[in-house]
């Protein structure tokens, strides 16, 4: 199955809010004038000074959520989206802490929380639909396809009309790279994405040294053990020292009462 | 219980049951109004004094554990002996005690048990937990001769014995590996942490801190148990013990040294906002400060200089905890979190509990050796043995 993912061309968005009303649909949230992303919202659109800035689930190539969740509760599909089993989470909240888009939200007020994000309409794409946000845009400011097809359109893009586009696809490189891409007029840092993150996936950063353990494990005990097998003979061997001294000072003294026989 | 019957008006008595109801009337609200009710936490700033305080300090300072165990059973140095029941004591509570607050922080805790089967190797927090579980089951097997020998059990007693090794082996393992996955944990958010406090050697920084401050626990504890008790740890082996915390602050200094150069921080350093002062307050007065302490003589081999400077070390780790989980991303999340009163009051609750627990175990199990000074010191061995160790034990004598 082919990767596939939304381009977002910052560039044509209206900032109609159709979007973020549709997801609200989906969810079954109330639709909301709040435009920020939050446990009743999964898609925010940002009014940026001018441009209307798309804020969602990036669906990470190489998700650090899901790396970092202790229970597997992030899958990373075929199919592109990052999905989330409610019924594995635990609640550590260590996919908020470390995504690095900070996208995932987290229902403070229930007392089964879960925690909420975009999972990119997987019950409508996995039957051939599109992302209901892409559906009802009327600006065509979304597109839904294969993720290769969507580079392709954007560098498409770019290349016809430089004047109008910033000469840099946000999501193909950015945390290992993403499976949502953005196009804009302007800086993406002056639009408030994040632009200092690495070219290669953050969980290589931690899988560095959890690679480490099996080996640690290994050859710690094995050391551990040796350390213990040398101390403890030295011990061993400095009693069996201690009794032979004993031994000695006590031999002359029965030399002595021999020779007292003799 | 036995508090419970005839509770004592006395200053810590009261302050203990005030802290006590504090603490419930914040957990009823945790447990019935959710976590957005009860703490200052929010999308943006998803981790706090729970995660901070109780279960990453609460982690470090139960670290005494395998380090005196370690040092006992692997290195076979028997001066330590008379400190390993109260240091495995501690450690045992200690984490009882971190899977006791980890209740409160989960959202889900009825899921706690959820890494047992719900396998995640590419997850720090999967390592930190099935270290923890399997830890702390270890260090309930090593407790468990202070029960038996209590209850006069001899034949589980020559059990855990035969397996002694394996266990304390397994446990400086399990306690190694997860002591440093604490500071892994931020290994994945290097644009997130304030420059001061991330390092791609976070997980040797944990590693040395904790190695550091176990001991320094134990000498606090010593000291306020033979108060409390009148039984205590001769001097001239904790001062030993010192060594192993000098040892591992001054490796923990130099690789902090380290990261000002390799990653340019000198500019971090000598700025003066809240976090440059925090990070002075932690290398001088955690790091700095007991070092020099610890290294001389005439400071450390009184009682009153090792106590303060097993108290800087203890304060200094907790700082730097609290630094890194709190202070070093507030900036990145901006928003400011400081502790709500009920994750205040909680946090104060379960630290009035591993008191008490102390308090109560030492009263009722053989957890400090009994008085037999002759025995295992000859007096006169070392100079400072002649020291008095408290004034009541001068009187008794
Ligand atoms: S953006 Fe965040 S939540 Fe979405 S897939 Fe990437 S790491 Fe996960
Ligand atoms: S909060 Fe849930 S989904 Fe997020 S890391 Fe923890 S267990 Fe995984
Ligand atoms: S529906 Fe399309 S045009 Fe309207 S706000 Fe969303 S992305 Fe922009």
């Amino acid at each position: 199955m082919m990767k596939h993912g939304i381009l977002i061309d910052l560039t044509l968005c209206v900032g109609c809010y159709a979007c973020e009303e549709a997801d609200a649909e989906r969810w079954g949230h109330p639709s909301s004038d709040i435009h920020e992303l939050s446990s009743t919202q999964n898609t925010a659109v940002v009014d940026v000074d001018g441009v209307y800035v798309s804020k969602q689930c990036m669906h990470c190539n190489e998700p650090t959520c899901e790396s970092v969740c202790p229970v597997g509760a992030f899958e990373k599909t075929a199919l592109g989206p990052v999905i989330y089993h409610e019924q594995r989470c635990m609640g550590c909240r260590y996919c908020m802490q470390a995504c690095p888009f900070d996208v995932p939200r987290y229902q403070w007020d229930s007392l089964n929380p879960e925690v909420t994000k975009c999972d990119l309409c997987y019950d409508r794409i996995r039957e051939g639909g599109q992302p209901a946000c892409v559906e009802v845009c009327p600006a065509e400011a979304r597109v839904f396809g294969p993720l290769d097809d969507l580079i392709a359109e954007a560098k498409r893009r770019i290349s016809e009309t430089p004047d109008q586009y910033i000469s840099h696809i946000y999501g193909v490189k950015e945390a290992g790279g993403t499976s949502v891409l953005f196009l804009a007029p302007k800086d993406f840092a002056e639009l408030g994405l994040r632009t200092q993150l690495p070219d290669h996936p953050l969980p290589t950063l931690t899988w560095a040294i959890l690679s480490k353990i099996p080996n640690y494990v290994f050859w710690g005990t094995t050391m551990l053990a040796g350390v213990w097998w040398i101390t403890n003979r030295r011990k061993e061997v400095m009693e069996y020292e201690q009794a032979l001294e004993r031994m000695e000072q006590g031999n002359p003294s029965r030399r002595v009462n021999n020779n007292d026989h003799e | 219980m036995i508090q419970l019957r005839a509770p004592k008006l006395t200053f810590w008595g009261i302050a203990f049951w005030a802290v006590m109801a504090l603490g419930i009337v914040a957990t009823v609200v945790r447990f019935t109004q959710g976590l957005g009710a009860s703490t200052n936490l929010s999308d943006k700033f998803p981790w706090g004094l729970w995660i901070g305080f109780d279960i990453l300090c609460g982690v470090a300072l139960a670290a005494g554990g395998f380090v005196v165990a370690g040092s006992v059973y692997i290195f076979n140095l028997e001066r330590y002996r008379p400190i390993l029941r109260p240091a495995i004591l501690t450690a045992f509570l200690g984490y009882l005690l971190v899977a006791f607050a980890l209740m409160y922080d989960l959202g889900r805790p009825w899921n706690i048990w959820h890494p047992v089967i719900m396998w995640n190797p590419r997850s720090v927090m999967f390592e930190v937990g099935w270290c923890v579980i399997l830890y702390t089951t270890v260090l309930a097997l090593e407790f468990s001769p202070m029960v038996f020998e209590k209850l006069n059990l001899k034949r589980p007693q020559t059990i855990i014995k035969s397996i002694t090794i394996p266990l304390v082996i397994a446990g400086v393992i399990l306690s190694s590996l997860h002591q440093s996955s604490l500071g892994s944990l931020f290994l994945i958010v290097p644009e997130k942490v304030y420059p001061l406090w991330y390092s791609a050697n976070l997980p040797y920084l944990f590693f040395l801190t904790a190695v550091a401050v176990g001991p320094a626990m134990v000498t606090i504890e010593s000291f306020l148990s033979s108060r409390a008790f009148h039984r205590e740890i001769e001097l001239p082996i904790l001062v030993r013990l010192g060594r192993v915390t000098v040892a591992a602050l001054g490796i923990y200094f130099v690789l902090k040294i380290q990261d000002v150069l390799s990653y340019g921080l000198l500019s971090y350093v000598f700025t003066m906002n809240i976090e440059g002062i925090l990070y002075w307050a932690e290398m001088l007065l955690g790091v700095v400060l007991p070092i020099i302490l610890l290294l001389i003589p005439s400071i450390r081999t009184t009682k009153r200089g090792l106590f303060l400077a097993s108290l800087f070390v203890v304060l200094g780790v907790i700082l730097n905890r609290m630094n890194l989980s709190i202070t070093a991303v507030d900036r990145y999340s901006g928003v400011g979190y400081f502790p709500s009163l009920m994750e205040i009051a909680v946090t104060m609750m379960i630290v009035a509990i591993g008191f008490a627990a102390f308090r109560l175990a030492a009263k009722h199990l053989p957890v400090f050796p009994e008085e037999t000074h002759g025995e295992a010191h000859p007096p006169g061995r070392h100079p400072y043995e002649m020291i008095p160790l408290s004034s009541k034990e001068v009187t008794s004598n």
